[in-house]
């Protein structure tokens, strides 16, 4: 049972004995967590290589129907948000809130930025009849290696599952954005920050080697 | 520290049924689980029932089963008692249920690390566990529990619901295995050093480190499959360029760890009850709690033996048979060091001593008949036999249930502050340890005469066996039911329980019984190891 009480101006439950033991137990917590996202997406890259030993003309193939330019920026993008997001934590670790909202303002910005060009990517694709698998149109993108829906399986869950994750960073980065403008973070307390930080900067870094393994592999 | 003078305890303490809907006490929390897992395991043992009452006798005429319908409903029942027997009773079982309860006492923690989280894992559990037992009344899952394909790609059945719900499952598996992490890193009390945490606390420490680190691998596998089958991406599709074997190689990789998720626990509640009951210093401390850790690592690199005959390659195959052989090592340093505690031990034939070493018994048939399993030559003999069957039923039946009965009744007094009546308990363990002999052991022989498992019928030569084999599923049942009416007995009529009848040294009966909500009147300050006996 969990009853919280105050210590140095910090709500600690009482399964804690201080502020300091709270904080580096969800930390700890957090990383686990983050070990656990690695390893989910560790099964994607698996099957990557073994196909990619497989088929490498596949994989050339199939990323010259990929715009690296838009690769590039979202890249660019996600990287930049990085850093607004370490900004964030690092204001509301010396207690200047509005800064650190305006920072977290902008990191969604980018995270919603990131979206709309896959959402640009994706509908160009659809169009183009360019499905995944057994969806792949033939007729319509007459592809030179046999088993090119394989190349796009592989594009669509691997982009598609971190996209979903991009979605799911924008909302908990909302949450503690809020959060931050009730003044609910000071210098003493940011964990919630650091934490859906840390899941943020996890993210970028899964998009950094997804886009050289999708878009610039041929 | 004696009886709490107010008479509060955590049962008490919050009246009223809905506020164990909200509880955030890890106690109440395991009796969440208790009812819930009791519940699964009632189903899917009629399953069980089921199957068995089906291969009493061979089929008069083909395609019409005794008491199934046809094969089809022989294949969902099948499905449905695997499915539901792994992730819904193994695999929560002891980590869920007695993990929850008594990792933060034996620690001299007031809770887990992650209350609100553990309570959310529970409500994940329950809403994966839902959803599976709605594909039951959609179209129902012929594909056995391991989903393989390519055949779980074609069939009709609801599989993708059936796989979201295990993904679910597993998230509330990630999510109790990365609470008990940080719980043992962070929550010891003070002069609780790694090593002097009881070796309970070392096994469910093992298994939160298989749940976190492997469980992830089953979600994109299980993820990738609901893909395949919903926009044909062509992963697993020979057709498209994928690979059906890469199926299975990610579904062992989780679910051959998941085998070590399911008995590692186990493990840890035999060594509770060994030197409890014999009051004797356990034997081998050390080599216990690394033998768990050293299991856990090794069970990473062993899936390919489950794919001897699945087209993988020979180099592959001696490999995997090699380092399946080393599992036997931690898991004999284990069993020795348990006969060693017993040696001169004080041993007290209750009934969770009975459970331990009915444990012993069983997990050794299972053990060794996993190592000959391992050996490729005979498993090309043995694979998709009864041979296989009746292994691992005598390692997750034989060794967990036999477990997490011993379990049960070691922990009653203090989980509900009663006395259970120890002939019942007895008599629940003649017949379940009997009546498992009698079920499994005939299915060695029938294994090696050659009957394939998972088939609704066979040749009339194997009959006989069968029908032993059937009796003997309706020893267990019995079993369990005594077990049921001498718990629930105890619940309504039992006196009440000292705070430490079986006079352990561990912190959990240092408490009153049942504890109270903080657990501890004072935080314990811990001067030496858990099982200073003699």
């Amino acid at each position: 049972m969990s009853t919280n009480r105050l210590v140095d101006g910090v709500n600690v439950a009482s399964h804690y004995r201080d502020a300091t033991h709270q904080y580096d137990s969800n930390k700890e917590g957090i990383w686990l967590f983050m070990t656990t996202e690695i390893l989910m997406f560790g099964g994607l890259f698996v099957g990557y290589i073994i196909f990619h030993t497989l088929y490498p003309e596949m994989f050339a193939e199939g990323a010259t129907y990929l715009n690296w330019k838009l690769g590039f920026i979202n890249t660019l993008v996600l990287i930049f948000s990085s850093l607004t997001m370490a900004l964030g934590i690092y204001y509301c670790q010396v207690n200047q809130r509005n800064k650190a909202t305006l920072a977290l303002a902008v990191t969604i910005l980018c995270g919603a930025i990131f979206m709309v060009i896959k959402y640009f990517e994706y509908t160009h694709k659809f169009h183009l009849g360019i499905f995944p698998g057994e969806k792949l149109n033939l007729e319509m993108v007459k592809p030179e290696h046999a088993n090119l829906g394989l190349y796009f399986g592989f594009y669509y869950c691997m982009s598609g599952l971190h996209g979903l994750h991009v979605l799911i960073g924008m909302g908990l980065i909302t949450w503690v954005m809020i959060k931050n403008i009730k003044g609910e973070f000071n210098s003493k307390y940011f964990t919630p920050v650091e934490g859906v930080g840390i899941f943020w900067h996890i993210i970028d870094l899964i998009w950094i080697f997804l886009f050289p393994l999708l878009y610039l592999v041929g | 520290m004696g009886q709490h003078s107010s008479g509060k305890n955590y049962i008490n303490e919050e009246p009223g049924l809905l506020s164990w809907f909200g509880t955030l006490d890890h106690k109440r929390i395991a009796l969440l689980y208790f009812v819930t897992v009791m519940f699964f395991f009632l189903i899917g043992g009629i399953m069980a029932l089921l199957l068995r009452l089906e291969l009493f006798a061979p089929n008069v005429t083909q395609n019409v089963g005794q008491i199934l319908k046809n094969g089809d409903v022989y294949n969902q029942v099948l499905t449905y008692h695997g499915a539901m027997m792994v992730f819904m009773v193994i695999i929560p079982g002891i980590p869920a249920i007695l993990g929850n309860f008594f990792l933060p006492l034996q620690l001299g923690a007031k809770d887990v690390a992650f209350p609100r989280l553990n309570l959310l894992s529970w409500y994940v559990f329950m809403t994966g566990a839902a959803l599976a037992i709605c594909t039951f009344f959609s179209t129902k899952v012929d594909t056995g529990w391991t989903f393989y394909t390519p055949y779980s790609i074609r069939t009709n059945g609801a599989v993708v619901m059936m796989v979201l719900a295990a993904f679910i499952m597993g998230m509330s598996s990630i999510l109790t295995g990365l609470n008990f992490i940080v719980t043992v890193h962070k929550l010891r009390a003070p002069g609780m050093t790694m090593f002097r945490i009881p070796l309970f606390v070392w096994a469910i420490y093992s298994t939160a480190i298989l749940q976190v680190l492997a469980t992830p691998v089953l979600a994109i596998t299980l993820l990738l499959l609901a893909m395949e089958r919903v926009f044909g991406i062509g992963i697993f599709d020979p057709k498209l360029g994928g690979d059906p074997v890469l199926f299975q190689h990610f579904f062992w990789f989780y679910s051959h760890p998941a085998v070590y998720i399911m008995i590692l626990p186990a493990m840890g509640v035999i060594s509770e009850i060994i030197t409890t009951h014999a009051k004797k210093t356990i034997f081998g401390y050390t080599a216990i709690a690394f033998s768990s850790i050293g299991i856990a690592l090794v069970s990473f690199f062993v899936w390919g033996h489950h794919m001897f005959v699945s087209g993988q390659s020979e180099l592959a195959g001696i490999v995997f048979s090699f380092i399946t052989m080393l599992v036997g090592v931690p898991t004999a340093i284990k069993m020795f060091n348990w006969l060693a505690t017993l040696y001169k031990g004080s041993i007290q034939f209750t009934a969770p001593m009975l459970y331990a070493l009915g444990f012993l018994f069983l997990f050794a048939i299972g053990g060794v008949t996993g190592i000959i399993l391992a050996v490729t030559a005979v498993d090309v003999h043995f694979h998709d036999t009864y041979f296989v069957v009746a292994h691992f039923h005598y390692v997750m039946v034989g060794g967990t249930l036999m477990a997490i009965m011993g379990g049960f009744f070691h922990w009653f007094p203090k989980m509900f502050g009663k006395v259970y009546n120890e002939l019942g308990a007895q008599l629940s363990w003649v017949f379940i340890f009997v009546g498992f002999n009698v079920t499994f052991f005939p299915q060695f022989i029938l294994g090696a005469k050659g009957m394939p498992r998972r088939y609704f019928d066979y040749i009339p030569e194997y009959e006989q066996l069968n029908k032993i084999s059937t009796i003997g599923s309706w020893l267990i049942t019995i079993g369990f039911l005594i077990g049921l009416y001498t718990m629930i007995q105890a619940l309504r009529k039992g006196a009440k329980a000292a705070d430490n009848p079986w006079g352990s040294k561990t912190l959990e009966w240092q408490t009153s019984s049942p504890p109270i909500m903080h657990n501890f009147d004072h935080e314990p300050t811990v001067t030496a190891g858990p099982y200073e006996y003699k």
